[in-house]
């Protein structure tokens, strides 16, 4: 059954139509169109599909996409700030915290979360933040390392 | 999945008209466990109610008993100060549920009413001697404890139609400490492989009261008499830590699966009731001791 809905994703609002059963991974790749936010697993293992609704890390693949009517959706194209990097996107490239980069777009909404709570994390709170994201290229470290510089700078 | 209708509650009572007589309908809370069984092949029926509008829900209120409202979620109950504090095991088990994404949504209602024999905060809620309190259209409120909440795995004594809408925690005597242990493969996004809680109270050095419950060997999570016998009358000293572990593990009737043996299952069961019976008694002495208690984050505690 469709429901006529409307989701706010990066401060803009969106007429959607969706099933009962539509995941927000879903609704936010294809009724949206904003393709930035990546399907991994697709079974709330991996954190490629890490959005934040209310600035809560959600994992949109297996979330209900009617369950974020009314919240405030932010993907990876909400971080930048207009044409500029956010702090935390810069220090990805600056630290080589990227790779093949399929899971650079749930990093860093889970690091942007992290920082809302807790804006000077510990490394051992940066590792716990992101460990329900998975990288298959670099190994953490310098992703780890990427979070901590960017708390540095924005402090 | 199938053609589901999507319906929002915003009160208790509407979202108790939406359920109805509970057939061919789910509510939603967080969707963590629903959703994902879901998309893993248990079709969704053909309505879902999602409650997590609903404000009266979410409240959390410490000041005497503890009383969780069915939407607070594993991050609110790691945040607070008073649960950390007192009512320790529950803390513990909250931190170490999924990934930061996971504590977030995921709800204390929906973690109790999903009734996996490895849920996390089963064992404590079960130390802690808590209660669950589900609400009917019909029938009003009822209080149940939570040991016969559940029933099997995936299975609560809980009426179709009926909703969870808060767990009360009593307060405990002064001299208290808990703790929840599990034993795991990698530090998160992980399902226990055994865990257990332990609540005591001293008298002076002296255990006087103790629980013990046991998570993932069991059809539902399991009190252990023989483990919490082992350890009352004594100071938590080194013989008596092993006679839980001889308890924990005689109680313990674990099953073999894809994640462990039986044998293994009923071995570690042991290790792991001894540490949390250990780390609840230091805690009743006033001893600092990390939150979570699971063993990556023991170093330098001696062990
Ligand atoms: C990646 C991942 C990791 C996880 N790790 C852990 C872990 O380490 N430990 C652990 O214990 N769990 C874990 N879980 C399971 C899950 O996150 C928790 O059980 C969580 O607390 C469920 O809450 P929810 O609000 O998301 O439940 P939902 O999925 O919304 O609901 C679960 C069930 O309870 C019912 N329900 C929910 N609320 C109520 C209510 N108020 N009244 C009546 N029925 C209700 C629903 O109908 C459904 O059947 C994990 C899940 C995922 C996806
Ligand atoms: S795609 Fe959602 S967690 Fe992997
Ligand atoms: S950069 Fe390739 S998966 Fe992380």
């Amino acid at each position: 059954m469709k429901h006529a809905a409307t989701l706010n994703v990066n401060g803009m609002a969106y007429p959607v139509e969706l099933e009962g059963d539509a995941t927000l991974l879903n609704a936010i790749r294809e009724d949206i169109g904003l393709t930035g936010t990546k399907t991994g697993c697709d079974d709330c293992e991996c954190g490629a599909c890490m959005v934040m609704v209310d600035g809560r890390p959600v994992n949109s693949c297996t979330y209900l996409a009617l369950q974020a009517e009314g919240s405030e959706i932010t993907t990876v194209e909400g971080l930048a700030d207009g044409e500029d990097l956010s702090a935390m996107q810069s220090a990805f490239l600056d630290k080589g915290g990227v790779q093949c980069g399929y899971c650079t777009p749930g990093m860093l909404v889970s690091a942007h979360a992290l920082l809302r709570r807790n804006p000077d994390p510990s490394e051992e709170e940066v590792r716990i933040a992101l460990s329900g994201n998975l990288c298959r290229c670099t190994g953490y470290a310098k992703i780890a390392e990427a979070v901590m510089a960017a708390a540095k700078a924005t402090a | 999945m199938g053609d589901v209708a999507f319906h929002t509650a915003t009160t208790v009572d509407e979202a108790l008209s939406l359920v109805g007589d509970g057939s061919n309908v789910k509510v939603v809370a967080g969707g963590s466990d629903l959703i994902v069984q879901a998309r893993g092949g248990r079709e969704l029926p053909g309505n879902v109610v999602a409650i997590h509008r609903i404000e009266a829900l979410r409240s959390l209120d410490a000041s005497g008993d503890l009383t969780l409202g069915a939407l607070v979620t594993h991050a609110d109950i790691v945040a607070s100060d008073a649960i950390r504090s007192t009512w320790t095991a529950l803390a513990d088990a909250s931190a170490i549920v999924g990934s930061h994404a996971t504590r977030n949504v995921g709800t204390i209602g929906g973690n109790v009413m999903n009734a996996s024999p490895a849920m996390e905060t089963g064992a404590p809620l079960i130390v802690l001697d808590a209660s669950a309190t589900l609400r009917s259209a019909a029938g009003g409120d009822r209080t149940v404890p939570v040991e016969e909440l559940w029933t099997g795995p995936g299975k609560t004594s809980a009426k179709p139609g009926e909703l969870l809408v808060d767990v009360v925690v009593p307060s405990l005597p002064a001299h208290s400490g808990s703790a929840y242990v599990r034993l795991e493969y990698r530090r998160a996004m992980e399902i226990a492989i055994v865990g257990a809680a332990a609540s005591v109270t001293l008298d002076g050095d002296t255990v006087t009261a103790a629980r013990v419950a046991l998570t993932a060997v069991g059809p539902t999570l399991l009190r252990s008499p023989a483990a919490e016998a082992a350890v009352i009358g004594t100071t938590g000293d080194d013989a008596a830590l092993e006679a839980v572990a001889t308890g924990a593990s005689a109680d313990a009737t674990p099953i073999s699966d894809l994640r462990a043996n039986e044998d293994y299952r009923r071995a570690m069961i042991g290790v792991i009731a001894k540490r949390a019976v250990s780390v609840a008694v230091r805690r009743a002495r006033g001893e600092e001791f990390p939150i979570p208690a699971t063993p990556v984050f023991m170093e330098g505690s001696g062990r």
